[in-house]
């Protein structure tokens, strides 16, 4: 991993600014920020792991725990919610047994609940991965997540 | 005849599949030039999105000036068949409220009104091509710029009355006139694309659809106040919109509106993209320069503004994207010009998202002034299903709640703040007689709880106590006191946050207080919720006489609570119901009662 983290860090000049990008793009390649992930930033900037862990931890779309292999991000924002998110939620959590912020056990889902995904218009709302799935239904639900379950025979 | 096929590649018709219809229409082009039909010259650009997301995949033929919408991959043949035999594809074609088709995009009902600056290019061109910007007019304004001084271009953006659409309303030109007063270098001119507000995408839009407007706008600034660095702070959850400015920066800088050396003129601007950290609070101006920086995006005091100090302690212009994506217009025509548009204290116009429980959801922009009642009922077609509307909710978690006696005020910056609520940034979200306002006050409570960056005691404690009373009453713990306890708690966090985050977050519990009163006092002294959403106040049941036994009901049940046939009215078994409602949404006649529980 040390070399995988390094080619992504030294891609960014030794500054402080670039520290945000740089957690960013380790957590889109990890699902997280690995522990060493933090200290071989602080030392490419040559700044405290505190500070970065500061950032880890404040940042919603950082975090130290590993995610699922596939984020769902249900939109809970106000037109979503106002058209059905909550029930959406439940039936995840009846599919899956998670609750917003969760991994399932399998490491295979987390979900995250967002606010706003800038498709109101077309909600509710939620992405899995990178793909957009609009006017989701609690009837549709399970065809969308099963689609992404790894197929075991 | 050539024609462009404009496919609407915006995030919402992508997630209805246009890429697939771009496809299968490029298979069609395809095949006829095989078959040597190939009359009709076609070709296909990508646009932005339209902001009609709910019809969409949208498809737009020009010249002949048709609009689709819903298209399906396997509607791409007739559409150009029909094209060869110059004619229209009828079923795509939208359908207004009397059932006629509406073949143009300017007579379409939802367009029509409209009035457009910051969207002018959107849906028009294809965002990956900065030629198709210049055709229409793009870098004309900043050709013109290179050739005033800072103060003249900041004399037309005074005089076009331009406020910051990013939602405090603060009139720009004053602020750049700040700005280029400080004898300060390097300074900065940075682009507020943080859009946090829940149930708005105005900014996406534009930074999907038209960068190089923003862009512009930003260079037009940089020269004003002698900048000559700049970011673009856009949310990380935008993918498509980080795709598109970053190839947009990347075109401008080949082309010579940016860089070292723009179109010659010997001045500099470098301007990058940094992907925001997911914080409502970023959207701040302080946090958001904050977390520029590389640090935790807290807000801080602002004995002294960020127009003087703000990133590395240096002059800095933040604006809305909106903000920016208007300059180029204001600066081409002149600022007088774009002050006979809205009104004498709001000129020009506003884009707003139109969202919730209204017939036509979607983007829209029109001049400052027009009624709520002009933006809910002509242009988004009334209440989906003609039921009663409610309220509607405008300016997000920092707004209010408003009610069908003020649906005739102007919206504008000042008229909605006298009331309680504001314009805000524009999300616009209509409500109906199932919507519960006690239940829409705690959400954004709860959002603002999650939000609030713990720097100061009154936001971040006070908030959580609202919260708690605010569930407490959603789930039948509200008692006598709880009210008053709110109304204090809402002035302290008022009067003591240190950010307009802290200071406006009891703004949607003070509206709905005010408006809707009778609601929370239903779910305190009568357990009851009148619309029907907090599930622990509400059962619900089938009344029989209506029944069509359709089954409906029954496969929307998650729990599996309904039981019935065909032929007989359906029942809900009470012990394994869990009150979400779906039942009642998925029924078409109105078979579905909402009850209390006391009542039963
Ligand atoms: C909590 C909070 C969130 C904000 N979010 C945004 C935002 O997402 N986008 C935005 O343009 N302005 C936002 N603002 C307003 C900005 O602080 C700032 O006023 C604005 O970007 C200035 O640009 P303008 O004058 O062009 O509107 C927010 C303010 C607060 C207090
Ligand atoms: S008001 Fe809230 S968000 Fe603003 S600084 Fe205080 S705690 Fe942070
Ligand atoms: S509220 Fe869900 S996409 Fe905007
Ligand atoms: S994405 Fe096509 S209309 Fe919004």
């Amino acid at each position: 991993m040390t070399e995988e983290i390094l080619s992504l860090i030294t891609k960014y000049p030794k500054e402080l600014r670039y520290a945000l990008a740089a957690m960013q793009d380790m957590q889109r390649q990890f699902k997280h920020v690995p522990r060493e992930g933090i200290e071989l930033l602080a030392q490419h900037i040559g700044c405290k792991t505190a500070q970065l862990y500061s950032m880890a931890t404040f940042y919603k779309a950082l975090s130290l725990d590993a995610k699922g292999k596939h984020i769902i991000k249900l939109c809970d924002g106000t037109a979503c919610h106002i058209r059905g998110a909550n029930q959406l939620i439940d039936g995840i959590e009846r599919l899956l047994g998670i609750a917003p912020g969760e991994t399932s056990q399998d490491g295979l889902f987390s979900l995250e609940l967002v606010n706003c995904l800038g498709s109101c218009a077309i909600a509710p709302v939620m992405v899995v991965d990178e793909t957009y799935y609009s006017k989701v239904t609690l009837e549709k639900l399970p065809e969308i997540i099963d689609a992404y379950r790894e197929v075991t025979p | 005849m050539k024609r462009t096929l404009l496919v609407c590649c915006g995030t919402g018709c992508l997630a209805n599949g246009s890429e697939q219809v771009v496809q299968a229409l490029e298979n069609a082009i395809n095949k006829m030039g095989v078959m040597g039909q190939i009359e009709v010259k076609a070709h296909i650009k990508r646009t932005g999105c339209n902001g009609f997301c709910e019809n969409g995949p949208i498809v737009q033929i020009l010249p002949d000036d048709i609009s689709y919408y819903k298209v399906k991959p396997h509607d791409a043949q007739d559409i150009l068949s029909a094209l060869q035999e110059n004619k229209v594809v009828e079923r795509l074609l939208y359908k207004n409220e009397n059932g006629e088709r509406i073949k143009s995009k300017l007579e379409n009902p939802f367009y029509k009104p409209q009035y457009k600056i910051a969207l002018r290019n959107i849906g028009e061109i294809d965002p990956g091509n900065i030629e198709d910007y210049i055709s229409r007019g793009g870098y004309e304004a900043l050709t013109k710029a290179l050739n005033m001084s800072g103060s003249e271009i900041i004399e037309q953006v005074e005089l076009s009355g331009l406020r910051g659409r990013g939602g405090a309303g603060f009139p720009t030109g004053r602020k750049w006139r700040t700005a280029a007063g400080y004898d300060v270098f390097p300074k900065y001119v940075v682009c507020n694309g943080d859009e946090g507000d829940p149930g708005a995408f105005m900014d996406r839009s534009i930074l999907e659809g038209d960068p190089h407007s923003v862009i512009e706008g930003m260079a037009i600034c940089a020269l004003a106040i002698g900048a000559t660095e700049g970011f673009l702070y856009i949310r990380d959850e935008y993918g498509l919109a980080l795709k598109n400015v970053n190839a947009a920066l990347a075109s401008a800088l080949e082309l010579g509106f940016l860089g070292k050396n723009i179109m010659g003129s010997g001045k500099a601007l470098n301007l990058s993209v940094v992907r925001g950290g997911g914080a409502f609070v970023c959207g701040e101006s302080t946090a958001l320069m904050a977390s520029i920086e590389g640090r935790v995006g807290e807000p801080r005091a602002k004995y002294i503004r960020s127009v003087q100090r703000g990133l590395w302690d240096c002059p800095t212009v933040l604006n809305n994207v909106e903000t920016f994506a208007n300059i180029p217009v204001i600066i081409r025509d002149g600022g007088p010009l774009y002050a006979t548009l809205g009104t004498k204290t709001s000129s020009g116009t506003k884009v707003f998202a139109l969202v919730g429980k209204v017939k036509r959801t979607g983007l829209v922009e029109v001049q400052m002034g027009a009624t709520l009642r002009h933006l809910i009922f002509d242009i988004g077609g009334g209440i989906i299903d003609d039921r009663p509307f409610k309220a509607v909710q405008t300016g997000g978690p920092s707004g209010g709640c408003i009610p069908s006696a003020m649906l005739d005020l102007p919206v504008d910056f000042d008229t909605l703040t006298q009331y309680g609520a504001m314009m805000g940034s524009g999300g616009m979200i209509v409500m109906d007689d199932r919507d519960c306002m006690v239940e829409v006050a705690r959400y954004y409570v709860k959002f603002l709880t999650e939000e609030s960056c713990g720097k100061c005691t009154p936001c971040r404690e006070g908030l959580r106590h609202m919260l708690d009373i605010l569930t407490g009453i959603c789930e039948g713990r509200g008692q006598d006191g709880d009210l008053e306890l709110l109304e204090q708690l809402c002035q302290t966090i008022a009067e003591s946050s240190l950010c307009a985050l802290g200071k406006s977050a009891p703004n949607p519990v003070l509206t709905t207080l005010k408006y809707f009163r009778d609601e929370y006092e239903a779910h305190i002294h009568n357990k009851y919720c009148p619309a029907g959403v907090c599930s622990k106040l509400t059962t619900f049941v089938i009344e029989k006489n209506k029944c069509k036994s359709c089954g409906l009901c029954k496969k929307n049940c998650p729990v599996n609570a309904i039981r019935g046939e065909k032929g007989q009215a359906y029942e809900i078994d009470q012990r394994s119901c869990i009150a979400c409602g779906s039942c009642r949404q998925a029924c078409r006649f109105e078979a579905i009662l909402a009850q209390g529980r006391a009542q039963k």
